[in-house]
């Protein structure tokens, strides 16, 4: 048990597929300028990443080697296709927010990553917890992201004015740069400095 | 008896089934869920006509106060003639923008407010990173803007992405698409600032030259195709 929940709780900070794997940069890059997409790119990931590594546990024994790979794109395409679709029927604003995004949830490494390391030799729930847990890591670290870039460059959390009218009124602007994607880079950056200033263990590797 | 799964034969056998399970259930999804996407398009087209004359509602509402408000929705060719045969809320703008000058198909719509008569039209053109497009609304002299929606696919978020502000957008109530002598000037989107009071000029966005640009292009090349209509309409209503 303490296993299966290890599998979960890991990737969230110690092996985190973004800031001590860096993998999944461009998309952190791309959805984080505001919160609700990037909320939403974290729950269409993970719905993705757990299903497609208990599929793929389910199929791992049946699957011929040679098209191996073929087959882990195909279960992941058919996922976000239909994420896609979903999002366009019932979150529409948010879909056309995200826009090519959801899509390149097929290339996003992560997910290619998880089952070819965890799900095409391990049982399908503990693929398909592996597959929140990294998913969850990821969101986090998009959470973070958007919080900061939000904040500092709209002005907003979740679409809501937190930084007062009279602020601006007395000068202070929205910080441009942290709406392109380079401050999205050097705030992941910040954080990873972060992490390996607090967590020890994660110096030093490689 | 145990199966070779490295087999050319499994391997042809077990692509094949998996690719049409996956067609299969990829076409169930997509038609179960087409009619709701394309009822959410439709609204958001309506909910952007009406914010174009300054009715701003949720997408839910908009079939409602479009029906309310849109009194006629027409196609016109670029002669200003009226033609019947189509439904001016099915043309695609970006098809017909393909199309030679005297094919097109251009949409009016038709709106009554508070007794007063506003001509509704499409505009389309090209931002930095992708289309631009949106609505413009003339009042019944047809030269002074009442109101304009923009949109955009993926201009950049803060700036080029800020034409769909209202701080944006107001600028363009009120400025007039024709001068004095009566000659099509459109209105240009000036980088640096308008000047006040400017009434064929807005300000451009800082930091977004080649969406503020579009913006300009887009009225001045969308508009123009409805110079001939009008014209029309103009010398119907002077004749009443």
């Amino acid at each position: 048990m303490g296993k299966l929940l290890k599998l979960v709780t890991e990737p969230l900070n110690l092996n985190n597929p973004i800031t001590v794997q860096i993998l999944g940069i461009c998309s952190a890059l791309a959805v984080t300028v505001k919160m609700k997409p990037a909320v939403v790119m974290a729950l269409s990931v993970m719905f993705v990443l757990a299903f497609s590594n208990a599929i793929i546990s389910l199929l791992r024994n049946t699957i011929p080697t040679r098209i191996r790979i073929i087959v882990e794109l195909v279960v992941i395409a058919t996922l976000v296709i239909i994420v896609d679709e979903f999002l366009k029927a019932y979150v529409y604003d948010v879909s056309k927010q995200l826009s090519v995004f959801v899509g390149l949830i097929i290339t996003n490494c992560i997910i290619m990553g998880r089952l070819e390391a965890f799900a095409l030799g391990n049982k399908p729930i503990p693929a398909f917890l592996d597959g929140i847990g990294n998913a969850a890591g990821y969101g986090i670290v998009l959470i973070i992201v958007s919080f900061f870039r939000e904040l500092l460059g709209s002005g907003t959390i979740w679409d809501i004015r937190v930084i007062p009218q009279s602020w601006y009124a007395a000068g202070y602007q929205n910080n441009g740069l942290m709406i392109l994607p380079p401050m999205a880079l050097i705030t992941i950056g910040f954080l990873i400095w972060l992490q390996r200033g607090i967590f020890k263990s994660l110096q030093g590797r490689s | 008896m145990k199966i070779n799964v490295q087999s050319s034969l499994y391997t042809i056998i077990y692509a094949s089934v998996m690719v049409i399970l996956v067609a299969l259930g990829l076409s169930i999804t997509y038609i179960k869920l087409k009619p709701i996407q394309q009822q959410n398009i439709l609204k958001e087209k309506q909910q952007s006509i009406l914010k174009s004359i300054g009715l701003v509602c949720d997408r839910d509402q908009a079939p409602e106060l479009f029906k309310k408000y849109i009194k006629d929705a027409f196609v016109v060719n670029v002669n200003g003639d009226r033609i019947d045969s189509v439904d001016a809320f099915k043309i695609n703008i970006a098809e017909e923008m393909q199309k030679p000058l005297k094919q097109r198909l251009l949409p009016v719509y038709i709106a009554q407010k508070d007794g007063k008569t506003y001509y509704i039209f499409p505009v389309r053109g090209k931002g930095l990173w992708g289309p631009i497009w949106g609505y413009v609304a003339l009042e019944d002299d047809l030269n002074t803007i009442y109101g304009v929606t923009f949109d955009h696919k993926g201009e950049t978020p803060g700036l080029g992405a800020q034409i769909t502000k209202e701080w944006f957008q107001k600028q363009f109530v009120g400025k007039k698409i024709f001068d004095e002598n009566g000659n099509f000037v459109s209105i240009a989107v000036v980088k640096g600032g308008a000047p006040d009071n400017a009434p064929h000029a807005v300000d451009a966005i800082s930091g977004a030259t080649i969406t503020s640009r579009g913006v300009q292009n887009m009225l001045k090349t969308s508009l123009s195709s409805y110079l001939n209509f009008i014209e029309k309409i103009r010398n119907k209503n002077s004749n009443q």
